[in-house]
């Protein structure tokens, strides 16, 4: 019985033997080549695998190639066949068919690095400069920018003449003209650089640089006069680009700071734990990320009002449990509120973690926003900037235009006088502390997106909001809008020659000796609400 | 005032004898060996100290499941210096008087390691120091288990040059020692390679930078001039994320601009949102994703121990484990916990690291390591894309002109028979430490 099916068994094992050998026979050779290669994991040895598979016209090569670009390629620790493994499911790569219940261990993973994936993004690009997406014929075409060599001449042009993307027909004459510029033909030189003149790309810029001192003179003068052309509009592109880089760091502290410019400017109160109330906004981010996966795109919708209640809770809890006892001791709130801010720290570290929280950037606000070659501004910045006027508009709204910021103003400026006309003082202030809080929550979840969510987020904001506050005029939006944003813009023009660390303490001497000058900031109250 | 006085002098006394009667009771009660663990729980650098701390609980129960050592029961001492860098020197201090500690395991940054480097020499106790560093030290009673600029720096530099064809170098960095002095010895060694002036870009930036848009700006023109260009990062910590993301947002990929960072380990990217990341290099003497299976039984009793099956391990964890099992060897070979005679024993052990090569301490104090290039992934870890074969730690950089005639040998060997750790190969002389 048992010697019976231990024979069933070896004819089993036999015929299953022939048909894998069978299975091995038909495949094409190049993958037993291929196979030995990457198992000798030496990045010389995949280098040529990939050209061998490159050049093949396997149909599964470029699956092959795409799947090594990717990391998902591994190969079999024992018989060495290459497999496609992605989450649980594993593909022969040499005929395409998925294999059923594999031990992911018996596999080795193909390692590749930059150089081979550049090399791998380039073969597989060579085969898409046909491609039907007008995309994937950009990439191609610019990243033959590089390469270009007059042979391709004919070909780029026979391209061109079908190409139907402006974009792409724009990059395919570029290389035309550098095919044309890497040539020997002088007449052909002379015109390319003349249709090069004011071209913004940095590739062509090198290319130019390299001819000045070609030995045919006459091209040397040409390429220097398009060089020339092409100068000066990169001096213009540097000086904007620095502007929007100042605008910018601007915006992010005009949105630190608002909130204290009502809290400090409007009120009176040192909230030293306003820093804390901006780090409890980015936290509310982190956890309305957390609690929608897979909806990143749409989080910061929701985590915007969210953060405002958050935060202006929190920040009317602070005014109605200890602020309110200490109005008219501005040194007592200022220790207050500093141990406040210590307290919301440590609450952090022991109930989140003490360390830094990741918060993803959704899709929209990632990349950047080309304006020309030289010239491109990051979707980030320019939706915080636009961010930041948006509140600095609803907050100059509120105070301009509605009964509560009338209010404000009120108690502000003549606290018993608001009161005797029946004004409730006492809810006044916790609303407005609560106003102020509530945006520094705000500016939280935009801060969020360009640093780190961490217990120390808002310390390292606090003494810029306070700079701002102090530069543009106490107890004015206008001065903390116009004080943020010159502030960045001068910090950004000073950093190329000061460097980071000294373009910081010039602006910082700079404000110091401002006050001096004018103790009331940029913009100063004037009569009787001034207060002297 | 008098009274005052008088008063704290009584106060004090009562104080030491309180202690000197605790010390002694305590010695009573056990015959342990004590070993200090002086790692910060609190305060900035809690985030990776904690980390060292339970490891080193880790190996000192193992240890004593294998019965100890010398047929004592090893013991630890864990003390909280708070990344405070004087209450370093404190502690350390109270660890050798009071709790009368054989050997201590501890520090981070490079400061508290200065702070309590004159306290070991002054008691004569043992240091071991797990954390790469600038180099131009070597003491007595430290053990650097650590990399000296020449086992991570310089071969981090060579592998662009030589596989990524590297000719235009960035060097960023935070604004304190480890970085200037790293960029510098950098510097010397890019210029002794024939790389010009102009294609060196040297950039500092302060602690927890957040604003790079310049810096990128003026990185990504730097490096569109037509030569493949790299920046080697020492930025440290938390403003490592920004730049990064800033890198993304402005179009560079670790294929045009790689970027390869010396302080960025797989603990550090555990925290964080790793996409921007991804291609990018760092250069370690250990990565957790080494396939060996030394390697692995050690993060699997990692994660038992922290029960915690994501729990990371990183670099400066594998230099403890190999400091303490130096250490446990050499009180074998020693018989004894005798500070001279433990230190003797140390150089020339060898113990087995755990990626699969031999690490071997030097008479200049510090250990062979391999290099590792790893390629960041977008799960938080490392791809090795170069490994070296293991290098002998430099405490002296031959790329400095001051150090260069700088040698280091405890055994006396190569400094004239006396024993030195900066001795002056032109003028003959150990010129003894200098601590700034």
């Amino acid at each position: 019985m048992l010697a019976k099916s231990l024979n069933r068994i070896g004819v089993v094992l036999i015929l299953l033997f022939f048909s894998i050998s069978a299975a091995w026979a038909e495949t094409n050779p190049i993958w037993s080549q291929a196979s030995s290669l990457f198992k000798q994991a030496s990045f010389d040895k995949t280098r040529e695998a990939v050209d061998l598979l490159a050049n093949s016209s396997d149909p599964q090569a470029p699956v092959a190639l795409k799947a090594l670009l990717e990391g998902q390629l591994y190969q079999h620790k024992q018989n060495d066949s290459l497999a496609i493994i992605v989450d649980s499911t594993t593909v022969d790569v040499s005929t395409g068919q998925t294999l059923s219940t594999v031990n992911k261990d018996s596999y080795r993973k193909i390692p590749v690095n930059n150089t081979l994936r550049k090399l791998l993004r380039s073969k597989i690009g060579g085969l898409s400069l046909s491609s039907p997406d007008p995309k994937v014929r950009l990439a191609s075409a610019t990243g033959l920018l590089e390469t270009v060599t007059p042979e391709q001449l004919p070909q780029l042009q026979e391209l061109l003449g079908k190409e139907t993307d402006p974009q792409v027909k724009d990059a395919l004459n570029l290389a035309l003209q550098l095919a044309a510029l890497n040539g020997s033909d002088q007449a052909e030189k002379l015109t390319a650089l003349k249709a090069l003149e004011g071209n913004l790309n940095p590739i062509i810029r090198n290319k130019l640089a390299s001819l000045t001192s070609d030995a045919d003179t006459e091209i040397a003068k040409a390429a220097q006069s398009t060089l020339r052309s092409i100068e000066s509009k990169v001096i213009l592109n540097g000086q904007l680009e620095t502007l929007f880089f100042g605008l910018s760091l601007g915006s992010v502290l005009v949105l630190a700071a608002i909130g204290l410019a009502i809290t400090f400017g409007v009120m009176g109160v040192i909230n030293m734990a306003h820093g804390e109330l901006i780090m409890l906004g980015a936290y509310t981010t982190y956890f309305i990320q957390r609690l929608m996966p897979n909806y990143l795109d749409y989080s910061l919708f929701l985590a915007i009002p969210a953060a405002f209640i958050v935060s202006g809770l929190m920040g009317i809890l602070i005014e109605r449990t200890v602020i309110r006892h200490l109005y008219g001791r501005p040194l007592e709130t200022l220790l207050a509120t500093f141990g406040i801010s210590l307290i919301l720290q440590q609450l952090v570290r022991t109930v989140v973690s003490p360390q830094n929280v990741p918060v993803s950037n959704p899709s929209w606000m990632s990349g950047s926003l080309e304006i020309n070659s030289l010239l491109s501004l990051t979707y980030n910045r320019l939706y915080i900037l636009a961010f930041s006027l948006l509140v600095f508009a609803i907050l100059y709204f509120v105070l301009r235009n509605t009964s509560l910021g009338l209010q404000v103003r009120a108690v502000s400026q003549n606290r018993a006088m608001a009161r005797a006309m029946g004004v409730r003082s006492a809810r006044v202030d916790a609303l407005t502390f609560g106003l102020g809080s509530g945006i520094a929550g705000v500016a939280g979840v935009a801060l969020s997106q360009l640093t780190n969510v961490g217990p120390n987020l808002g310390q390292s904001y606090i003494i810029d909001s306070f700079m701002v506050v102090v530069f543009g005029g106490v107890g004015n939006l206008w001065g903390t809008l116009v004080a943020g944003l010159s502030l960045g813009v001068i910090n950004k023009f000073l950093e190329p020659w000061a460097g980071a660390v000294l373009a910081k303490i010039l602006v910082l001497v700079f404000i110091i000796l401002f006050i001096q000058k004018r103790p009331r900031g940029l913009f100063p109250q004037k009569g009787r609400a001034a207060g002297d | 005032m008098l009274l005052n006085n008088k008063l704290k002098k009584t106060l004090l006394a009562a104080g030491t004898a309180a202690a000197l009667a605790w010390s002694s009771l305590s010695l009573a009660a056990d015959d342990t060996i004590k070993v200090g663990v002086l790692h910060s729980l609190s305060g900035t650098m809690a985030i990776s100290e904690t980390t060292l701390k339970d490891t080193m609980l880790m190996l000192i129960d193992e240890q004593n499941k294998k019965g100890g050592v010398l047929g004592k029961k090893l013991e630890a001492v864990v003390v909280d210096p708070a990344s405070n860098w004087p209450l370093f020197a404190e502690k350390a201090r109270d660890l050798i008087e009071k709790d009368k500690v054989a050997v201590t395991f501890g520090c981070w940054t490079s400061v508290s390691r200065k702070s309590v480097l004159p306290v070991f020499e002054e008691k004569n106790s043992l240091l071991f120091y797990p954390v790469q560093y600038e180099g131009e030290e070597s003491s007595k009673n430290v053990f650097y288990t650590g990399a000296a600029p020449n086992q991570q720096a310089i071969p981090a530099v060579d592998y662009l040059m030589k596989d990524l064809e590297v000719k235009r170098w960035v060097l960023a960095g935070t604004d304190y020692v480890y970085p200037r002095t790293t960029n510098k010895i950098l510097e010397a060694y890019l210029k002794s390679k024939g790389v010009d002036e102009k294609d060196i870009m040297i950039n500092y930036t302060p602690f927890g930078h957040s604003d790079w848009q310049s810096i990128v700006a003026d990185i990504k023109k730097f490096g569109g001039e037509g030569k493949k260009t790299a920046v080697v990062s020492t930025i440290n910590g938390d403003a490592n994320v920004p730049f990064y993301k800033e890198l993304g947002n402005q179009g560079i990929t670790a294929e045009s601009i790689p970027v390869v960072a010396f302080s960025v380990g797989e603990e550090e990217l555990s925290g964080i949102d790793t996409k921007p990341l991804v291609g990018h290099l760092a250069a370690w003497n250990y990565f957790m994703s080494v396939d060996n299976p030394a390697n692995k039984e050690f993060i699997a009793k990692w994660q038992e121990y922290t029960k915690n099956p994501k729990r990371v391990t990183n670099d400066p964890m594998e230099a403890h484990v190999i400091g303490f099992n130096m250490w446990i060897k050499a009180l074998e070979k020693a018989g004894t916990t005798d500070t001279d005679k433990v230190a003797e024993a140390m150089i020339g052990l060898e113990i087995p690291n755990l990626t699969g090569g031999t690490a071997k301490m030097l008479p200049n104090h510090h250990l062979t390591k391999p290099v590792l290039i790893g390629e960041i992934q977008e799960n938080g870890q490392f791809e090795v894309v170069s490994k070296t074969p293991e290098v002998a730690g430099d405490a002296w950089s031959d790329f400095l002109p001051d150090s260069k005639p700088l040698v280091a040998d405890w055994t006396g060997k190569e400094t004239d028979g006396k024993p030195c750790g900066n001795y002056n190969t032109e003028t003959k002389k150990c010129s003894g430490q200098k601590y700034e």
